[in-house]
């Protein structure tokens, strides 16, 4: 394989990585973790000339929690980090699930959860619980910084919002109430490895009474981005789950997906295992939220 | 676009290369400093051939930039053993239970075992094959490798009891 040829930089902050990624935004890149991008500089797909690293950046990697601000994970964040921190474990268990079975012990080691949403694949594994979770991405540019709701920043297949002089610089996750409930299940025809055929999450926040105030369903590798479930949300809000209401919004969820047969499923299969992954979805969430504060 | 120069540490010992940028460390390792224990089968991500530690994580040294490593410490198998004599006791498993074949995954497959036994010293025969799952012996001898990583592993333990 012959050596890419790009002149490489490694800022030292981020106003020196901003500067770089203005200068160079007609034929750089930024790297973070690596795994999307060196395979496909490395094959020669890509008319690049500079690659600009953020791994020398102080503090992009952290991940923090606050009760009234919630989850900030740093662009720099790894994967195998996120899954990991007692923080997300605890409070966004849809994200650490994620997190931990998508690609490889290796490949999370060095990927970012930022790279995953800026990669912007429709079956990207971290989309789905952070759609759910109502995330947020934060996007500086030289001189200016913007919050972006996750469910306006995908465009299509690869394609998202970003601006080429842009940095994602983090991604914000407000604090789950206490009555909640989330998950996030995929389904791939290799256990490990694999890109998900399938991915839906969920998330439930209860009033006293059991009912339900607030519903988020969104799903992974069914459409050309990741997306919510509008309709099915607005079926379980002001309810209380019974079985016929769950197929009912199953459906719903199904009626949202536009998906398309490739390697890993056909569209039938997957319209299939969105009827069944939501139904599941949907009552693990309520489970979790009824047991109590967590 | 000229080399660059890059200070890296493996297995102890401090190297300046002179590298292209957007030359691999698996590459490099091979290529530069004559390290072949490393091996590259899909040169992709997908198959942990190269499997390599950087600052103690398992990585993919196909999918590391070599430029990237600088000033990190890296370990390869050749690290295991550096006497070349006395082998560590993951190696002395995997000759023990037969779990080397062809013996192509090998290294990828014991850096990854460290990784994991470094992490969770104990681990169970699930954790064994989640915590090698992003490394492929198209030999098929999971079982082997799973029995040598616990054998490694209990012979580790009772090491640390010893001393």
């Amino acid at each position: 394989m012959p050596t890419p040829r790009f002149t490489f930089h490694q800022p030292q902050n981020l106003e020196q990585a901003l500067d770089l990624v203005g200068m160079y935004r007609t034929n750089g890149k930024i790297l973070a973790g690596g795994t999307d991008l060196v395979p496909k500089l490395r094959a020669g797909l890509m008319d690049v000339h500079h690659v600009v690293s953020l791994n020398r950046v102080p503090g992009l990697n952290r991940i923090t929690f606050h009760e009234d601000d919630g989850l900030v994970i740093g662009a720099g964040a790894r994967l195998a980090d996120v899954a990991l921190n007692p923080e997300v474990m605890k409070h966004y268990p849809g994200l650490a699930h994620a997190c931990s079975v998508m690609a490889t012990t290796q490949i999370r080691n060095m990927g970012t959860v930022a790279g995953n949403i800026v990669n912007s694949a429709p079956s990207a594994d971290t989309a789905a619980p952070l759609l759910a979770y109502k995330a947020a991405v934060i996007l500086v540019e030289r001189g200016g910084r913007r919050h972006v709701p996750l469910t306006e920043f995908f465009s299509g297949p690869g394609l998202n919002v970003m601006e080429p002089m842009e940095i994602m610089e983090a991604i914000r996750v407000p604090s789950p109430p206490r009555r909640s409930g989330s998950a996030y299940l995929r389904l791939s025809a290799r256990s490990k490895v694999d890109i998900a055929a399938v991915g839906v999450a969920g998330f439930l926040a209860l009033d006293m009474d059991g009912v339900i105030i607030e519903a988020r369903l969104a799903l992974a590798a069914v459409a050309p981005t990741p997306l919510r479930c509008p309709e099915a949300e607005a079926m379980l809000a002001g309810q209380k789950p019974d079985p016929q209401l769950l197929t009912r919004a199953a459906a719903a969820c199904v009626r949202a997906c536009r998906p398309i047969d490739d390697v890993r499923a056909t569209a039938a299969y997957r319209r299939k295992m969105v009827q069944v992954l939501a139904g599941r979805v949907i009552e693990q969430c309520y489970q979790t939220a009824e047991r109590g504060d967590a | 676009m000229a080399k660059q120069l890059i200070e890296l540490i493996v297995n102890g010992d401090r190297y300046e290369v002179a590298v292209e940028p957007g030359a691999s460390l698996a590459e490099v390792l091979r290529e530069e400093l004559y390290l072949t224990g490393t091996k590259v089968g899909c040169n992709q991500g997908d198959c942990g051939a190269c499997t390599v530690l950087v600052d103690g994580r398992s990585v993919s040294s196909c999918l590391t930039l070599a430029v990237e490593a600088h000033q990190r410490e890296v370990t390869t198998i050749e690290g295991l053993a550096p006497s070349g004599e006395t082998l560590h006791p993951l190696q002395e498993a995997f000759i023990e239970k037969g779990a080397v074949q062809c013996g192509f995954c090998s290294a990828g497959m014991i850096l990854a075992a460290k990784a994991l036994l470094d992490r969770n010293p104990a681990p169970s025969p699930e954790e064994i094959r989640h915590g090698l799952s992003g490394n492929l012996c198209r030999c098929t001898g999971y079982v082997k490798i799973v029995e040598a990583i616990q054998a490694a592993s209990l012979k580790l333990a009772a090491g640390k009891e010893a001393r």
